[in-house]
């Protein structure tokens, strides 16, 4: 597979469309989506809420089957899981301390034990987690168990990361922090990362490709190149005047957007 | 007229001692909760002796503690506590150990709980008590008679606190797991079963009571050894005192069962906040 910048595609969504019937007929959440992504780069959607961007990211995950359509992963390594999902609110399992969470994927697989010491030793090292290793999620703030499923899903070692608005539930000053962080510790392996957002900020300062979704039946409207070279820091960005102009250049796209799935929503 | 003249000074800021006042109360009430019971004895004792109450029907508390410490030393007590223990040991490792697997997968599985939920719901609200003689025949007048009860009694608390514990776990853990790749098997131990956890103690402990009722019962028919036996032998030899005992050893079993599974509770449920 390969993208149209020339990168071998690590993700393609071919046609994707998911329906659900209901009672009031047939709604459509995502029309025919077909999106290449480079290996390696950090690939942003971005759309109203409602327009089934958690949806897509649930399919790609194989928590849910499309209504047509297929993804295609291209597997490195077959011993590798092919993704690991970070998801929206509290995922971490309150009935495990930090470590036995982080550890989880791996303990799954069987990896044997010293290996788990070192890859979930290193991973909470990274995610400023080693001294709350033995707690349990109750003891911790919103922000932290945020970094205690970034340190779960990384550590397992997947071969694409999905995120679903990962940041969302956080004040914005932690929400900047962890941006940072999220994006340090991808800069060791770089994997694919396709990562959801209803925040323009956010995915102006994470991704490489921004694809703006479409009001109710998601469809994909634009797709944005971003400019910026990494490693980035998230602070420095906004003085950078074309960051403010990509703002505003999505937004322009997006706006009929949000207008159209606000006049659409139920009262 | 000076302003300043007309200010009253401030008092001073009041000791922050609110920690240690609530601490203090707090012994206080378990103080009193201590007191409570001893008072009670105190005054039975004062109205027996008094001849306000009838001592044959309501033995001073410490003619009930001389039978008890008679009883004791000839090891008629144990004999009759162990038999009650044992029955309780196995009525619950019968009935909690598949309630406890039939409620979780109940839990996870829809069509299971659709086919199971309807017998459940029918079958609970019988009184266990009902259903002796049924067991007595089936079971025969031996132990597994009162076994049976005893796990009966245990099921149904633990098997729906299970269901219910499985059903109030956030969605998301379950998708997590998927997300994971974990077995059934994996869900069952990684998920479910320490989710529900909190709810299955609830199960268990509300099984340790209805166990106790039923282990009294069903050893006041067909049995020679037990505490229920014990009462109802002392009812037809007229023996109050020994009746009581009897009484005072099965509070004791469920006082003692209650704080044991609290415990057990906190160290198994760690990660809920005190």
């Amino acid at each position: 597979m390969e993208t149209a910048s020339g990168a071998p595609a690590k993700i393609r969504l071919r046609h994707l469309a998911k329906r659900f019937r209901t009672r009031r007929g047939v709604l459509t959440a995502i029309d025919d989506v077909s999106v290449e992504i480079a290996s390696g780069s950090f690939f942003m959607i971005v759309g109203p809420s409602g327009c089934g961007k958690t949806t897509l990211l649930r399919i790609v995950a194989g928590l849910e089957e499309p209504s047509a359509g297929a993804v295609e992963v291209a597997r490195a390594n077959r011993s590798k899981p092919v993704n690991a999902m970070i998801f929206q609110g509290d995922s971490i399992f309150p009935w495990m301390t930090v470590w036995d969470n982080a550890a989880y994927g791996l303990r799954l697989r069987g990896v044997a034990k010293s290996e788990i010491r070192e890859v979930v030793g290193h991973y909470l090292d990274r995610t400023g987690l080693t001294r709350f290793a033995d707690a349990y999620p109750h003891q911790l703030s919103g922000g932290m168990k945020q970094r205690v499923a970034i340190a779960r899903a990384f550590a397992n070692d997947p071969e694409i990361l999905l995120m679903d608005e990962p940041f969302s539930a956080l004040d914005e000053q932690n929400r900047t922090l962890l941006q940072q962080e999220l994006l340090r510790i991808w800069e060791e392996h770089k994997k694919t990362v396709l990562f959801i957002t209803h925040s323009v900020d956010e995915a102006v300062t994470l991704g490489d490709r921004i694809m703006i979704m479409t009001a109710q039946p998601g469809r994909a409207k634009a797709t944005i190149d971003v400019p910026f070279a990494r490693p980035r820091s998230v602070i420095e960005l906004r003085a950078d005047r074309r960051y403010g102009e990509l703002i505003y250049r999505i937004w322009g796209d997006l706006r009929e957007e949000v207008q159209r799935a606000r006049a659409e929503a139920p009262a | 007229m000076s302003v300043e003249g007309a200010m009253t000074p401030l008092p001073p800021p009041a000791e922050d001692r609110l920690d240690e006042e609530s601490l203090l109360a707090a012994q206080g009430y378990r103080l009193l909760s201590i007191a409570s019971p001893l008072a009670l004895l105190v005054l039975w004792e004062i109205s027996v002796r008094l001849g306000v109450v009838d001592a044959r029907f309501f033995p001073a508390p410490s003619s009930v503690a001389a039978t008890l410490w008679a009883m004791a030393r000839s090891g008629e007590l144990w004999l009759h506590t162990e038999a009650s223990l044992i029955r309780l040991f196995w009525g619950f490792l019968v009935g909690g150990i598949p309630a406890l697997g039939l409620g979780i997968a109940m839990g996870l599985s829809p069509a299971l709980r659709a086919i199971v939920e309807p017998l459940i719901a029918a079958t609970y609200p019988i009184p266990k008590s009902a259903i002796m003689p049924l067991i007595l025949l089936i079971f025969g007048l031996g132990e597994a008679s009162k076994v049976v009860m005893v796990a009966i009694g245990v099921f149904f608390p633990v098997a729906m606190n299970a269901v219910t514990g499985v059903l109030e776990i956030n969605r998301i853990y379950l998708d997590v797991g998927r997300n994971y790749q974990a077995s059934r098997w994996q869900v069952f131990r990684t998920i479910a079963l320490p989710g529900a956890l909190p709810f299955i103690m609830t199960g268990i402990k509300l099984g340790v009571g209805l166990g106790l009722i039923l282990i009294a019962i069903s050893e006041m028919l067909g049995a020679r050894s037990g505490l229920g036996y014990l009462i109802w032998n002392a009812w037809e030899i007229l023996d109050v005192n020994a009746m009581y005992v009897g009484l005072f050893m099965i509070a004791l079993i469920g006082f003692l069962l209650t704080h044991l599974l609290n415990a057990l509770e906190r160290w198994l449920v760690p990660w809920k906040s005190p």
